[in-house]
């Protein structure tokens, strides 16, 4: 491996810090300058990530651009990073809706537009560092130092009820992660009383225990792994958070909050859930499928009722968030890799969806759809672009969502593990539901008699400003792109997803096979153990 | 030609992405229309073309397909999932693609006249355009799911077209209801994919069917899958109970309602299950519910149909009413009558949805009949057209109506999934048919004017209107003749399609020679007798049906409100949706449960904080006297225990 490839990760992760460091410093006065100095710091990672894909062998399973250096010696603390297809895409996404969030949001920030920036910025750098960490510990840190910046954005920058959403969700999170942070400790110490072993958080080495931990232990630690992860995806009924948390926060804030943090939930269950507890997950995945299918329709229902359009959009996260964990849970490889492109349709289109909203709003101010009714008239391009987002959203086919969709339906419909057709049938009627919450959206804010002289909220409105079209295009490119050929993103995570695929199956049969995921590049404690397990196939 | 099939499809997609794309730069109606109509127009050309290269072709070799690139696939090994895009030309698929594209060019055409004006001009062309790319998808999809883009993606082109001028509430309205309602179909239709490709490890037409060749008739898997992909089709092609969305679509355009809701989206229902021949031939239980919905829908939607009084409702209900046919058809297991009549249905239908154009074009937007009378001196062409569309459709010999109708009727009798009741429910439903086509012949055209002569000017549409309607009337005219009793080309040409699924019915030969005279004597006579009721009731003694109505008030009523299905939906369906939604899940479970129990907690440690706040009273002897209490209680409790 070259240099470029081992120190790539890193520079990704940090140079938003960098950015954040030099937007918080800079010698720059003007609103207009430090602005460009964000997106210029946004956009260069995303370029980098460019690299990532393309230089990504998708033909290998394991971790790729891996960078392994000891951090705290003496409890075993490596600075340990490395990607599969799985946090590659999710990397990508995240580099992606950046610049666009920032971009489609140019002068919605009024106050303090300095602090703004740099917590952005900051918020990106936790965000990479939590799909790059293979180290439990370093995991922990980017899980906890991206809260903060989040708490701050909805607290500064939010709406009426800001300060409320932001404790809440500061709260709701702090909470699942405590717990985890109980169990990551309990498992690094766990490892330490094992024959020939030591107090590790290399998730690598960590997984290799995994049969030996005792099925109530391994039990308990998953449950509060799992929980961490269920408040932040998040999984009925510890939802209650996100839709304060997304109607108050600023619109930049939403399109993050949405697009990429609420990934960071169902990405942990597929990254530390399934390779650190297999057995647990195996027995807890009907549980968990029932929560996202009762998710799935009850997300949708409510969304239906919603009177403001960013609680609706908010809602509707609650029903796609339980698409990609009955994927996940189904534990087949359809229903997984739908899920992984689930995740990435949903932040491109709910990331959208938002973005939309807030352009609306930011001419109005007004999100209330009764305040609404036959804008398409007036701002034909706007309305254009949000049916195209509507119907991803929706799942229609030729789209991106129909992709992940169907083949969450076809894991869940097959699994093995879930074993009933229930949980398909149920949530195939997410299906007839996200097209009338959506389109009954549509109807009432864009269809209809227009008001007169296209005045709304006591605004008129106008179409999209050519940095907006900008912003959303790409989007409405790659809502198109996957629809149509998704093999491009699938081909990716494919190994990843099979390698997982085949351990659960694996723990489903009481079979404890070893596998290598990579060479870790230190030497691997317990495996060098003299009672290790029988030699890794592959 | 057939190796240029992809391009069938590809140049209706070309032509959306211009029109939709560029389509606001072009000023020109007649560019914007050349280039709408063009694409059509070409694909029907080479649809043309792969028919004639087919002709020359072994009957048992007709089947083409052309594999364009790897759509969805996830996994290796046997059960993975692998759906390309792929294209499948067989007598089935060519013969639907030449009624789309050749029935589709027509109304393109008719559209520039019709459209003259409208500000949506380029947009209403790019809609159609992207319609036809979807329907064809649909009809030479080589997959399921391939075929389900098209499902989906004609549902989408039918709400934006029903929603065209979206200024008007009511077409938001009816535009949203036909898009969820339909969706209700698709969750059947996804479910029976699910199973599919559970049972066969394949959504391949061609496995999925090979494979079922081998199972017995009566499989209990096989009876859900045609069972499921059956609700996706009354959604689609609007049978009991999901029709409630058609009537309403007739809020868009004419040419959209001609086109989408009369000649080839809705008969999609039909023809997935003619794909899925074989494996409706599995399932005896399936085929008699098929045949049982299309019978019932048949008849219930013409009783609707009788008392409508405005001219395109009249038109939707009877579409429903033909649609059923098909499905009896289906449901007796006449898959070829069934799509014969599909076939002659598109073409009559389509003309009488473009007459009825040309009169709401001629009377200033006015649809309802009551306001009409005596048009036949104003519009010629039209009244000539309207008129064989309406004896076509009523089933009098020798139009094109009478014999694919004759074909199902025959088979409802003489099938051996057919029975005499539904033989019945079908011949009522055809007095019913001609009587309420010649109540609207007459009422519109007949009689006298019932509009004032100063304020309304008719006047006979132009050329690009009535030409395709005179092509219309001359296949409604000859197109039966390719289907007569003992020379039927249209069940020679189909039947190495449904040849696995006849293996499974065993013996189905039509009756004796006798019955069959016997039947469409039947038949014939009760074309002509509703034909002539309806003639002399509202031509010459109006009273009958005035003094009908009054005798008759209250069944009146329940049909004039069409049963009040519509509001037995609401009240039963979406009212008690929408008010536990909001009241149990989210006012009630969210904001007061979760949130609730969240935000107690939260008071509830701030009510312990600040009561413990006040026990640090720092006050020594306070805490000495806890002290003391404190090992009174512990000793006490070692002494006495």
């Amino acid at each position: 491996m070259n240099f470029i490839d081992q120190h790539i990760l890193t520079v990704v992760v940090f140079l938003p810090l960098a950015g954040a460091l030099a937007v918080a410093f800079a010698p720059v006065t003007s609103d207009e300058t430090i602005k460009r100095l964000g997106l210029a710091a946004v956009t260069v990672p995303f370029l980098l990530s460019l690299y990532l894909f393309f230089a990504f062998d998708s033909t290998k399973a394991g971790y790729q651009f891996v960078q392994h250096v000891p951090w705290i010696a003496t409890l075993n603390i490596s600075y340990f990073v490395g990607i599969d297809g799985i946090s590659l895409l999710l990397v990508l996404l995240t580099t992606f809706l950046m610049p666009l969030a920032l971009l489609g949001t140019w002068n919605s920030v009024d106050r303090r537009l300095r602090e703004y920036t740099a917590v952005m910025l900051l918020l990106e750098a936790g965000m990479l560092g939590v799909f790059v960490s293979l180290d439990l510990f370093l995991f922990y840190v980017y899980w906890e130092a991206m809260l903060i910046p989040m708490y701050f954005i909805i607290g500064i920058w939010g709406g009426q009820e800001r300060v409320y959403a932001a404790v809440k969700f500061f709260l709701y999170t702090l909470f699942g992660s405590l717990l985890m942070l109980v169990a990551i400790l309990s498992l690094a110490y766990f490892a330490s009383t094992q024959p020939g072993g030591q107090f590790t958080t290399n998730l690598l080495d960590l997984s290799l225990l995994a049969d030996r931990i005792p099925p109530n232990l391994q039990l308990w630690m998953f449950a509060a792994f799992a929980l961490s992860f269920a408040i932040k995806v998040p999984l009925f009924p510890l939802h209650t958070w996100l839709p304060d948390a997304h109607v108050q926060a600023p619109t930049a804030g939403s399109v993050i909050l949405a697009g990429v943090l609420l990934k960071m939930g169902t990405y942990g269950f597929i990254r530390f859930c399934f390779p650190l507890f297999p057995d647990a997950a195996v027995r807890a995945a009907p549980i968990l499928a029932v929560l996202s299918v009762v998710g799935i329709v009850y997300g949708a229902l409510v969304a239906m009722v919603q009177t403001d359009m960013k609680k609706l959009v908010a809602y509707s996260s609650v029903s796609h968030l339980g698409f990609v964990v009955l994927g996940i849970f189904s534990m087949t490889e359809e229903g997984m890799q739908g899920a992984v492109i689930q995740m990435v349709n949903h932040g491109l289109s709910t990331g959208a969806l938002f973005l939309l909203v807030g352009m609306i709003y930011d001419r109005t101010h007004t999100r209330m759809i009764a305040d609404y009714g036959g804008a398409a008239k007036f701002i034909p391009v706007y309305a254009t672009i949000l049916m195209v987002v509507s119907l991803s959203s929706m799942g229609l086919p030729g789209l991106n969502g129909f992709v992940g969709e169907f083949l969450v339906l076809v894991g869940a419909f097959k699994s093995g593990i879930l074993d009933s057709y229930a949980y398909a049938a149920v949530a195939g009627l997410g299906v007839i539901f996200s097209a009338v919450y959506l389109l009954w959206m549509y109807q009432r804010v864009m269809l209809g008699p227009g008001r007169e002289g296209g005045m709304y909220g006591g605004h008129t409105l106008t179409d999209l400003a050519p940095r907006e079209i900008a912003a959303l295009v790409p989007i409405i490119v790659f809502i198109v792109w996957i629809g149509v050929y998704p093999s491009t993103f699938l081909s990716k995570s494919a190994p990843a997803v099979r390698n997982a695929v085949e351990q659960m199956e694996n723990a489903r049969r009481g079979i404890h096979v070893r596998y290598a995921q990579v060479s870790p590049v230190s030497s691997s404690s317990i495996a060098k153990a003299p009672q290790a397990m029988p030699k890794g196939r592959r | 030609m057939i190796a240029l099939t992809p391009y069938i499809v590809i140049i209706p997609l070309a032509g959306f992405l211009l029109l939709g794309l560029g389509g606001w730069r072009i000023k020109s109606e007649r560019t914007l229309g050349l280039i709408g109509s063009g694409t059509v127009g070409l694909s029907f050309l080479l649809a043309a073309g792969a028919f004639v290269q087919l002709l020359g072709e072994q009957p048992g070799s007709r089947k083409h397909i052309f594999e364009l690139f790897s759509w969805i696939s996830t996994g290796t090994g046997g059960s993975s999932l692998s759906i390309p895009v792929s294209y499948q030309v067989d007598q089935l698929s060519i013969l639907m693609t030449l009624i789309v594209t050749g029935v589709g060019f027509l109304i393109h055409v008719y559209s520039v006249g019709y459209m003259h004006g409208d500000p949506g001009f380029a947009r209403f062309f790019a809609y159609l355009n992207l319609f036809i790319f979807a329907m064809l998808n649909l009809v030479l999809a080589d997959n399921f799911l391939l075929m389900f883009l098209g499902w989906e993606g004609v549902g989408l082109c039918s709400y934006l077209l029903i929603g065209f001028w979206y200024e008007k509430t009511f077409t938001g309205d009816a535009a949203k209801k036909a898009f969820v309602v339909n969706r209700v179909g698709d969750f059947g239709f996804i479910l029976g994919m699910l199973l599919i490709f559970k049972t066969f490890g394949s959504l391949n037409f061609t496995t999925v069917f090979n494979g079922a060749g081998v199972l017995s008739v009566g499989n209990p898997t096989i009876f859900w899958v045609t069972l499921l992909l059956f609700v996706g089709a009354t959604g689609k092609s609007a049978q009991i109970p999901l029709y409630v969305w058609l009537p309403d679509a007739m809020a868009g355009p004419t040419p959209v309602s001609a086109l989408i809701h009369a000649a080839t989206m809705v008969t999609a229902g039909v023809y997935m299950v003619a794909r899925c021949s074989i494996l409706y031939a599995l399932a005896p239980a399936t085929l008699e519910i098929v045949a049982i919905v299309g019978a019932a829908t048949a008849l219930f939607a013409a009783t609707i149909g009788l008392v409508q009084n405005d001219i395109k409702k009249v038109l939707a209900y009877s579409t429903i009413s033909q649609l059923g046919y098909m499905f009896l058809a289906m449901g007796v297991a006449a898959f070829s009558a069934g799509i014969f009549h599909l076939m002659t249905h598109a073409f009559f239908k389509a003309l009488l949805f473009l007459g009825s154009g040309a009169v709401i074009h001629a009377m200033h937007d006015e649809q309802d009949i009551r306001a009409m009378g005596g048009l036949k001196h104003e519009l010629p062409t039209t009244y000539k057209t309207f008129l064989i569309g309406a004896v076509a459709i009523a089933g009098i010999p020798p139009f094109a109506g009478f014999f694919s109708k004759d074909a199902i009727l025959l088979n409802a009798f003489s099938s051996e999934h057919g029975s005499a009741v539904l033989w019945v429910a079908g011949v009522v439903g055809a007095v019913m048919t001609a009587f309420y086509m010649f109540r609207l012949v007459s009422l519109t055209f007949e009689g006298e004017k019932r509009f004032d002569p100063h304020a309304v000017h008719p006047h006979e549409a132009p050329k690009s209107m009535t030409v395709p309607l005179i092509v219309l009337a001359i296949l409604s005219v000859v197109g039966g003749f390719v289907g007569v009793p003992h020379y039927d080309l249209v069940e020679e040409w189909l039947s190495p399609v449904f040849a696995p699924a006849r293996l499974k019915l065993m013996g189905v030969e039509a009756g004796s020679g006798t019955t069959e005279w016997l039947l469409m004597a039947v038949s014939v006579a009760a074309a002509v007798g509703g034909v002539i009721a309806a003639r002399r009731i509202y031509l010459d003694r109006i009273d009958l049906a005035t003094n009908a109505v009054q005798r008759f008030k209250r069944l009146y009523t329940v049909l004039l409100n069409k049963y009040y299905v519509d509001e037995a939906y609401d009240a039963a369906i979406v009212r008690p949706i929408l008010n536990i939604s909001e009241g149990l899940l989210w006012r009630g479970f969210d904001v007061r449960v979760v949130d609730g129990a969240v935000n107690g907690t939260a008071k509830l440690v701030e009510g312990i904080s600040a009561r413990l706040r006040k026990i640090q009273t720092g006050v020594a002897q306070s805490y000495a006297l806890v002290f003391v209490g404190g090992i009174f209680l512990i000793v006490s409790w070692y002494l006495l225990r």
